[in-house]
């Protein structure tokens, strides 16, 4: 039981990753120039996902920590994640005035938080990974201190997180009374020996599982807390929270479900089944009703949980792999779209009002264009990732038997067309109400073109990610 | 026969402190049923020959932890907010949801299977020199490395996340 | 020998306590406490299946939450604090600066 040095040598990224979080709080103390901590982070973020790649796969650390295609994949999620959410808040912060070099490094422990959920294989490490990204997550949610919109964002965000992580404890606690282990694979194996698969605290457990993961990712009727969060919280910080604490949701719920809950998969499928219906439906059918922009991506990003939800309800390594597709392409789209809105957010000017987005197209017609772009990718029309992430997730789910639930997918992403093409409407049809300028700068630019050609590549030829999300399943 | 008459007396007080904690219109007495209740949920770890938690309840949880609350109740000072409803309108529901829920749960707790017997018996901690704590120790530092640094790490967001945002001037 | 199915019983009692203040009560750090009841509540359940299975591992889930725990609470408490200076309420249902 002793940790050797081949234990350490799986986990040198997320060390790695720590030290340069902490190399961060020094520089904090020693440079005026904070966007100098921000291109620092990025640099070393980018040689954590060259370690990532070049960490030997397998199992470390009794088994509690795991190597695989599955973790990498998702890991370079987290990473693409937090470059972007790097690249748009260099100028937003000092708009905001919280020019802080503790953000970065508040980033860099959520996005750790992540990617030990992501590896973990056990429920401890899955629970400890979890509270990390999430405790990270409350605060920069609340990053901006002088504004109550922020403060309420961050306490809701807090209330309900703690309440869920409370839930997932319980289910915890349940299955090691049952099997006296927390380890993903020993759970399912001795329920499976000893026949009490079926047994009602072993349903139990799993239903806290769901509600706990439900909170995770925002599915409803889990979702209350997502669009005040979203809303409050600083652009930047809603683009990350998006995406990367949702992706992590659903790394660790692939592992949780399939791993220690797969002998009672029928029974956890029948649960999801109505709740991703429900998600979708609230997501899309609220959104339409919304007058700020974040606001009505969070209820989008709410719909994005339920499409994505339909991958594990298919299970096997086709509708994983087309869950993993979706989640990277959802981060190029969600966090370019979120870096248009930050682009109109200047000094005493919000910018988050949809009809601030009137005429955008007359006076900045680049800005409109590639907000036309992700909100085309956003509904899932081609030839954009959106619509290839979808047509996967979609193929996988009727493969497995799931027509039924494919057809309210697709009905719900018809009326999801409906407030995303709204807002090019307002850009292209409507006159220009007053003057907007852009707040541009570098590094929001290159985050543009990355989000944009991210979009736009993977929309013509989707068959990279794909074969990148079925090899990393196999290996 | 004397540990069900411990067990009732703890599991009676922990029980109505509980229900004190959440019926008190102020939280400053709330507070106080809470430390009361933490000493009782260490008695119980007592019963349970968990010496080592049971120090830690009363020195994290009572000492550190309620003490935090405290500090936060009197600075906030919360005079007028007394003087409101303590509850909000969802009352009824959530007492529904709540009896509901521990009802369904405590049903299923009378199926539970029994688990697999580890090693640590009592008679092996007994054994052990330095006990309980010796072995918690033991545990923490071999089978549990990896799980006891992403503790620390936690530990240090927290540090980092309650001074960025309690701070009083922010510089830039 | 007191049966595991008492300190079950005892863990949920607890728990739903703190289900229950979470949702009904409008004060913040009310609110707050019944998140660390409920804490306690699956603490109970952990270290008794912990002395009944005769293993480690409960106990020290234990410990990670009470860690946990305290992290939690310098920094959901330094969130009300900075929330207190803008708004001078501890009262849920009075924070309600976005709707829709």
């Amino acid at each position: 039981m002793q940790s050797s040095y081949a234990d350490v040598a799986r986990i040198i990224p997320e060390i790695f990753l720590t030290s340069l979080a902490l190399l961060l709080l020094m520089m904090e103390l020693v440079t005026k120039k904070k966007e100098f901590i921000g291109f620092i982070g990025i640099i070393g973020v980018v040689i954590t996902a060259y370690l990532t790649l070049i960490t030997n796969p397998g199992r470390a650390f009794s088994d509690m920590f795991i190597v695989d295609g599955y973790s990498n994949f998702f890991k370079l999620i987290f990473y693409l994640n937090v470059i972007l959410t790097i690249l748009i808040s260099i100028r937003y912060l000092k708009i905001e005035g919280v020019n802080l070099g503790e953000y970065y490094s508040l980033i860099l422990f959520a996005t750790l938080g992540m990617m030990i959920m992501a590896s973990g294989t056990d429920l401890i490490v899955i629970y400890l990974g979890l509270e990390l990204m999430a405790l990270s997550t409350y605060v920069l949610a609340g990053f901006l201190r002088h504004e109550i919109r922020s403060n309420e964002a961050a306490l809701k965000y807090f209330l309900l997180g703690a309440f869920s992580s409370a839930f997932l404890l319980y289910g915890i606690a349940l299955t090691y009374g049952m099997t006296g282990t927390t380890n993903l694979k020993d759970i399912a194996s001795y329920v499976t020996q000893h026949g009490i698969a079926k047994n009602p605290v072993f349903t139990l457990s799993m239903i806290m599982f769901i509600i706990a993961f439900g909170f995770k990712i925002a599915a409803a009727p889990f979702h209350m807390w997502a669009p005040d969060t979203y809303e409050g919280a600083p652009t930047s910080i809603t683009a990350f929270m998006s995406v990367g604490p949702k992706a992590a949701g659903f790394a660790a719920m692939g592992r949780v479900f399939f791993d220690a809950l797969g002998p009672i998969r029928l029974d956890w499928v029948a649960v999801i089944i109505p709740i991703a219906i429900l998600t979708m439906a609230v997501g899309n059918i609220i959104a339409i009703s919304q007058t700020n922009i974040k606001r009505m991506l969070a209820y989008s990003s709410i719909a994005h949980a339920g499409y994505a939800l339909l991958g594990l309800i298919a299970g096997g390594s086709e509708g994983l792999s087309s869950m993993m597709n979706y989640l990277l392409i959802y981060a190029f789209m969600n966090v370019g779209a979120f870096a248009v809105i930050i682009m109109l957010r200047r000094e005493g000017f919000k910018g988050e009002d949809i009809d601030d987005y009137s005429g955008l197209a007359k006076r900045h017609p680049l800005a409109a264009g590639l907000m036309l772009v992700f909100m085309f990718s956003l509904t899932g029309i081609p030839p954009t990732a959106g619509f290839v992430g979808k047509f996967y997730l979609f193929m996988s789910a009727i493969r497995a038997g799931y027509t039924g639930l494919v057809i309210v997918a697709v009905i719900f992403s018809a009326i999801s067309a409906y407030f995303y093409l709204r807002i090019v409407m307002y850009m292209y049809m409507r006159e220009p109400k007053a003057e907007v300028e852009l707040s541009t700068s570098a590094p929001l630019g290159i985050a543009l073109a990355i989000t944009v050609a991210g979009v736009l590549i993977l929309g013509v030829f989707p068959s990279i990610v794909i074969h990148l999300a079925k090899a990393s399943l196999l290996g | 026969m004397l540990a069900e008459i411990f067990f009732a007396y703890f599991a009676v007080v922990i029980v109505l402190t509980s229900i004190l904690v959440i019926a008190s219109r102020n939280p400053v007495h709330s507070v106080l049923w809470m430390l009361l209740l933490f000493f009782h949920i260490a008695g119980l770890y007592l019963m349970l020959d968990a010496e080592f938690l049971a120090a830690i309840q009363i020195i994290i949880y009572a000492g550190a932890i309620l003490v935090l609350f405290l500090f936060v109740v009197l600075l906030l000072n919360l005079k007028e907010e007394i003087k409101g409803r303590p509850f909000s309108r969802i009352f009824v529901i959530a007492l529904v949801l709540a009896i509901g829920m521990a009802v369904v749960i405590s049903s299923t707790m009378k199926l539970l299977p029994p688990g697999p017997v580890g090693q640590y018996s009592m008679d092996m901690i007994r054994a052990t020199k330095g006990g309980n704590s010796s072995i918690i120790g033991r545990v923490m530092y071999t089978e549990f490395l990896f799980p006891f640094e992403i503790a620390s790490t936690i530990l240090l967001v927290a540090i980092i996340g309650a001074i960025v945002l309690a701070k009083k001037r922010l510089r830039s | 020998m007191v049966p595991i199915q008492w300190y079950l019983w005892l863990s949920v009692i607890v728990f739903s306590i703190g289900v229950f203040g979470f949702l009904s009560r409008r004060n913040i750090i009310v609110i707050f406490m019944s998140i660390e009841l409920m804490l306690n509540g699956v603490n109970i359940s952990l270290v008794a299946f912990s002395h009944y299975l005769q293993d480690m591992r409960g106990q020290i889930l234990v410990f990670f939450v009470i860690a946990v725990a305290a992290a939690e609470a310098a920094i959901g408490l330094a969130i009300i604090i900075s929330l207190f200076r803008n708004k001078a309420t501890a009262h849920v249902d009075d924070i309600d600066e976005m709707k829709g």
